[in-house]
């Protein structure tokens, strides 16, 4: 294939995974809009009016960043670990497969598809926030680049995800027992100042925790982590899984017999 | 090895052990001449969806070697792919997708910019009767439909070869003959064509040449004229005018009795059938009228296999 042809096919994929949450909004789109509105509702009106201050910001304020964050993370990876095992499952995976485009086209398409509905996601949820708090954005660059990274870093893990998963059972395990406990024990919902000794080293070992902060940092000017080492890490996580994810691809485990 | 210009498929050697160790094929040697109508038979387990799935990527081989319009797979299969469409036998759409947009889609895995893509897209749609129902969700076409729309999935790139895998399994009569009389076609403008089928009268009609794939082997491979001409014995079923009461039997022509008033007579392929009706005149019997019990192919297909089944038994034994 010469560049015009893997542009086409790269594209294609894009376009094909918009359309799929696309047509499917009101399982997509609505449910994480709801279930943030909620979030910013309890958390932030009722529960967080009572709260106070939150490393000397209001409550909602502290708290909003991290919410957008989780609905990156959850729709950047539910998007791809959903619509890649549904290809296995329907094994419609095999018009890619069978066609001459390459494995990290294919890669970088779904990439990009689960990119589109976490930022886009991400996006609606922000506009909801300023509803509920007042924001001033504090490093455009950051924000930008650290929720870029994230739905990347995300995207890949939900399509390594997908190429083990032999059941609907196991696109749903890694998701509830693992992610949700990362994210609601990263820093989403409250400082890490409030912790001390073991509980503190272990919430370092949590990655979520430096994009939560990161996010946090270029929203609302403060921190609980090294803003540069939140990149190294998210950088160095999306390469290893961005090798991982291709090696699997071209090996063609549990695509190809 | 044999590697031709106008070889569409040239397999030399091909191996392909499973990972729970069934061996699937055992060394197979196949040629297919660019723009021939080829037939792959062979009974449930043969190896021919195996060999199906090495050609378009979808299995790993063990070993051998394979190319495609003379491109090896193991030096660019990226280029060889270009030149293959695929009919795989079960359905592997997305259900939820509507036909126009699965056939666009497709042709952009292949590099084909969206305004050629639809062009062709509609073309082919409208060729095989499915334009009415572009824009319905696939799930809801008819079976036969939405075999149609694999066909038309496969073309979508104009390969040089297409293979297809049961193509016409549980189509009616009628759709089946309209499928037959396509494929014709597009074979005569040049495409070759590779056809794995269960009804052997499709081989028989379609296809020039066949090879017969059995445990993983290679037990014939000629065209089907020549294969005809070893067919040594066929099986008429003969309606007659009557009951049949006490009728005498005639020696080199045994008959099984059916029903009352039908027979059935295996009759060597040395031996005239005009002997036969004598006796049955003789006999106060009219035949109504005579058919084959299977159809040609089918027997020398049976008679195959089951020698086949005989030389490895005796093999066993040993």
């Amino acid at each position: 294939m010469n560049n015009q042809q893997k542009w086409v096919a790269f594209s294609t994929i894009v376009r094909r995974e918009i359309r799929r949450f696309m047509r499917i909004w009101p399982q997509t789109l609505v449910p994480p809009v709801i279930t943030m509105a909620l979030y910013f509702v309890i958390f932030g009106k009722l529960v967080g009016s009572r709260i106070g201050e939150m490393s000397s910001l209001p409550y909602i304020q502290f708290v909003a960043p991290g919410l957008i964050m989780m609905s990156v993370i959850t729709n950047s990876y539910s998007n791809v670990v959903s619509s890649f095992f549904g290809s296995k499952f329907q094994s419609n995976i095999e018009e890619l497969l069978v066609s001459p485009t390459p494995n990290w086209i294919i890669l970088l398409g779904y990439i990009v598809g689960g990119m589109a509905r976490g930022l886009g996601v991400g996006l609606i949820v922000t506009l909801l926030s300023v509803y509920f708090a007042d924001f001033s954005l504090h490093s455009v660059p950051i924000t930008i680049g650290i929720v870029l990274m994230t739905s990347l870093m995300f995207s890949l893990a939900g399509l390594i995800n997908a190429i083990f998963a032999s059941s609907f059972d196991d696109i749903s395990i890694i998701p509830t027992f693992v992610l949700t406990p990362l994210i609601y024990l990263g820093g989403v919902f409250y400082s890490i100042e409030l912790l001390t000794g073991f509980w503190r080293s272990l919430t370092l070992l949590n990655p979520i925790l430096y994009m939560v902060n990161a996010f946090r940092y270029g929203m609302v000017g403060i921190t609980d982590i090294n803003i540069m080492g939140s990149f190294a890490m998210v950088g160095l996580f999306s390469a290893v899984l961005f090798a991982v994810a291709l090696w699997l691809l071209e090996k063609g485990s549990r695509l190809r017999s | 090895m044999n590697n031709l210009p106008n070889n569409a498929l040239s397999i030399k050697d091909l191996e392909k052990t499973y990972e729970n160790g069934f061996q699937a094929l055992k060394g197979i040697d196949l040629q297919v001449a660019e723009g021939d109508f080829f037939a792959l038979l062979g009974p449930n387990g043969a190896g021919k969806s195996t060999t199906i799935g090495v050609i378009c990527s979808l299995v790993r081989k063990t070993s051998g070697n394979l190319r495609i319009f003379g491109i090896d797979i193991d030096e660019d299969f990226s280029a060889a792919k270009q030149y293959v469409g695929v009919v795989p036998q079960e359905f592997n759409f997305n259900q939820f997708e509507k036909p126009l947009d699965i056939l666009v889609t497709q042709a952009g895995y292949y590099g084909i910019p969206a305004p050629l893509a639809t062009e062709r897209a509609i073309k082919y749609l409208k060729l095989l009767g499915l334009w009415e129902k572009h824009n319905m969700p696939s799930r809801s076409l008819s079976g036969g439909m939405k075999r149609r729309l694999m066909i038309a999935r496969a073309l979508i790139h104009e390969p040089k070869l297409l293979v297809l895998d049961e193509p016409t399994a549980g189509v009616d009569i009628e759709l089946r003959r309209s499928m037959w009389g396509f494929l014709e076609d597009i074979n005569r403008q040049g495409t070759t064509i590779i056809l794995t089928t269960h009804y052997l009268e499709e081989a028989e009609r379609l296809c020039r040449n066949v090879a017969i794939i059995d445990k993983g082997k290679i037990v014939k491979n000629t065209s089907v004229k020549n294969l005809i001409k070893q067919l040594n014995k066929e099986t008429f079923v003969l309606d007659l005018n009557k009951e049949i009461k006490d009728l005498k039997f005639l020696d080199g022509y045994p008959l099984t009795l059916v029903d009352s008033t039908t027979i059935e007579v295996a009759v060597d392929k040395d031996k005239s059938l005009n002997q036969l009706f004598n006796h049955l005149s003789s006999e106060g019997l009219e035949v109504i009228s005579m058919r084959n019990k299977a159809n040609r192919l089918e027997e020398l297909f049976i008679d195959m296999v089951e020698k086949n089944l005989n030389t490895e038994k005796a093999l066993n034994n040993e």
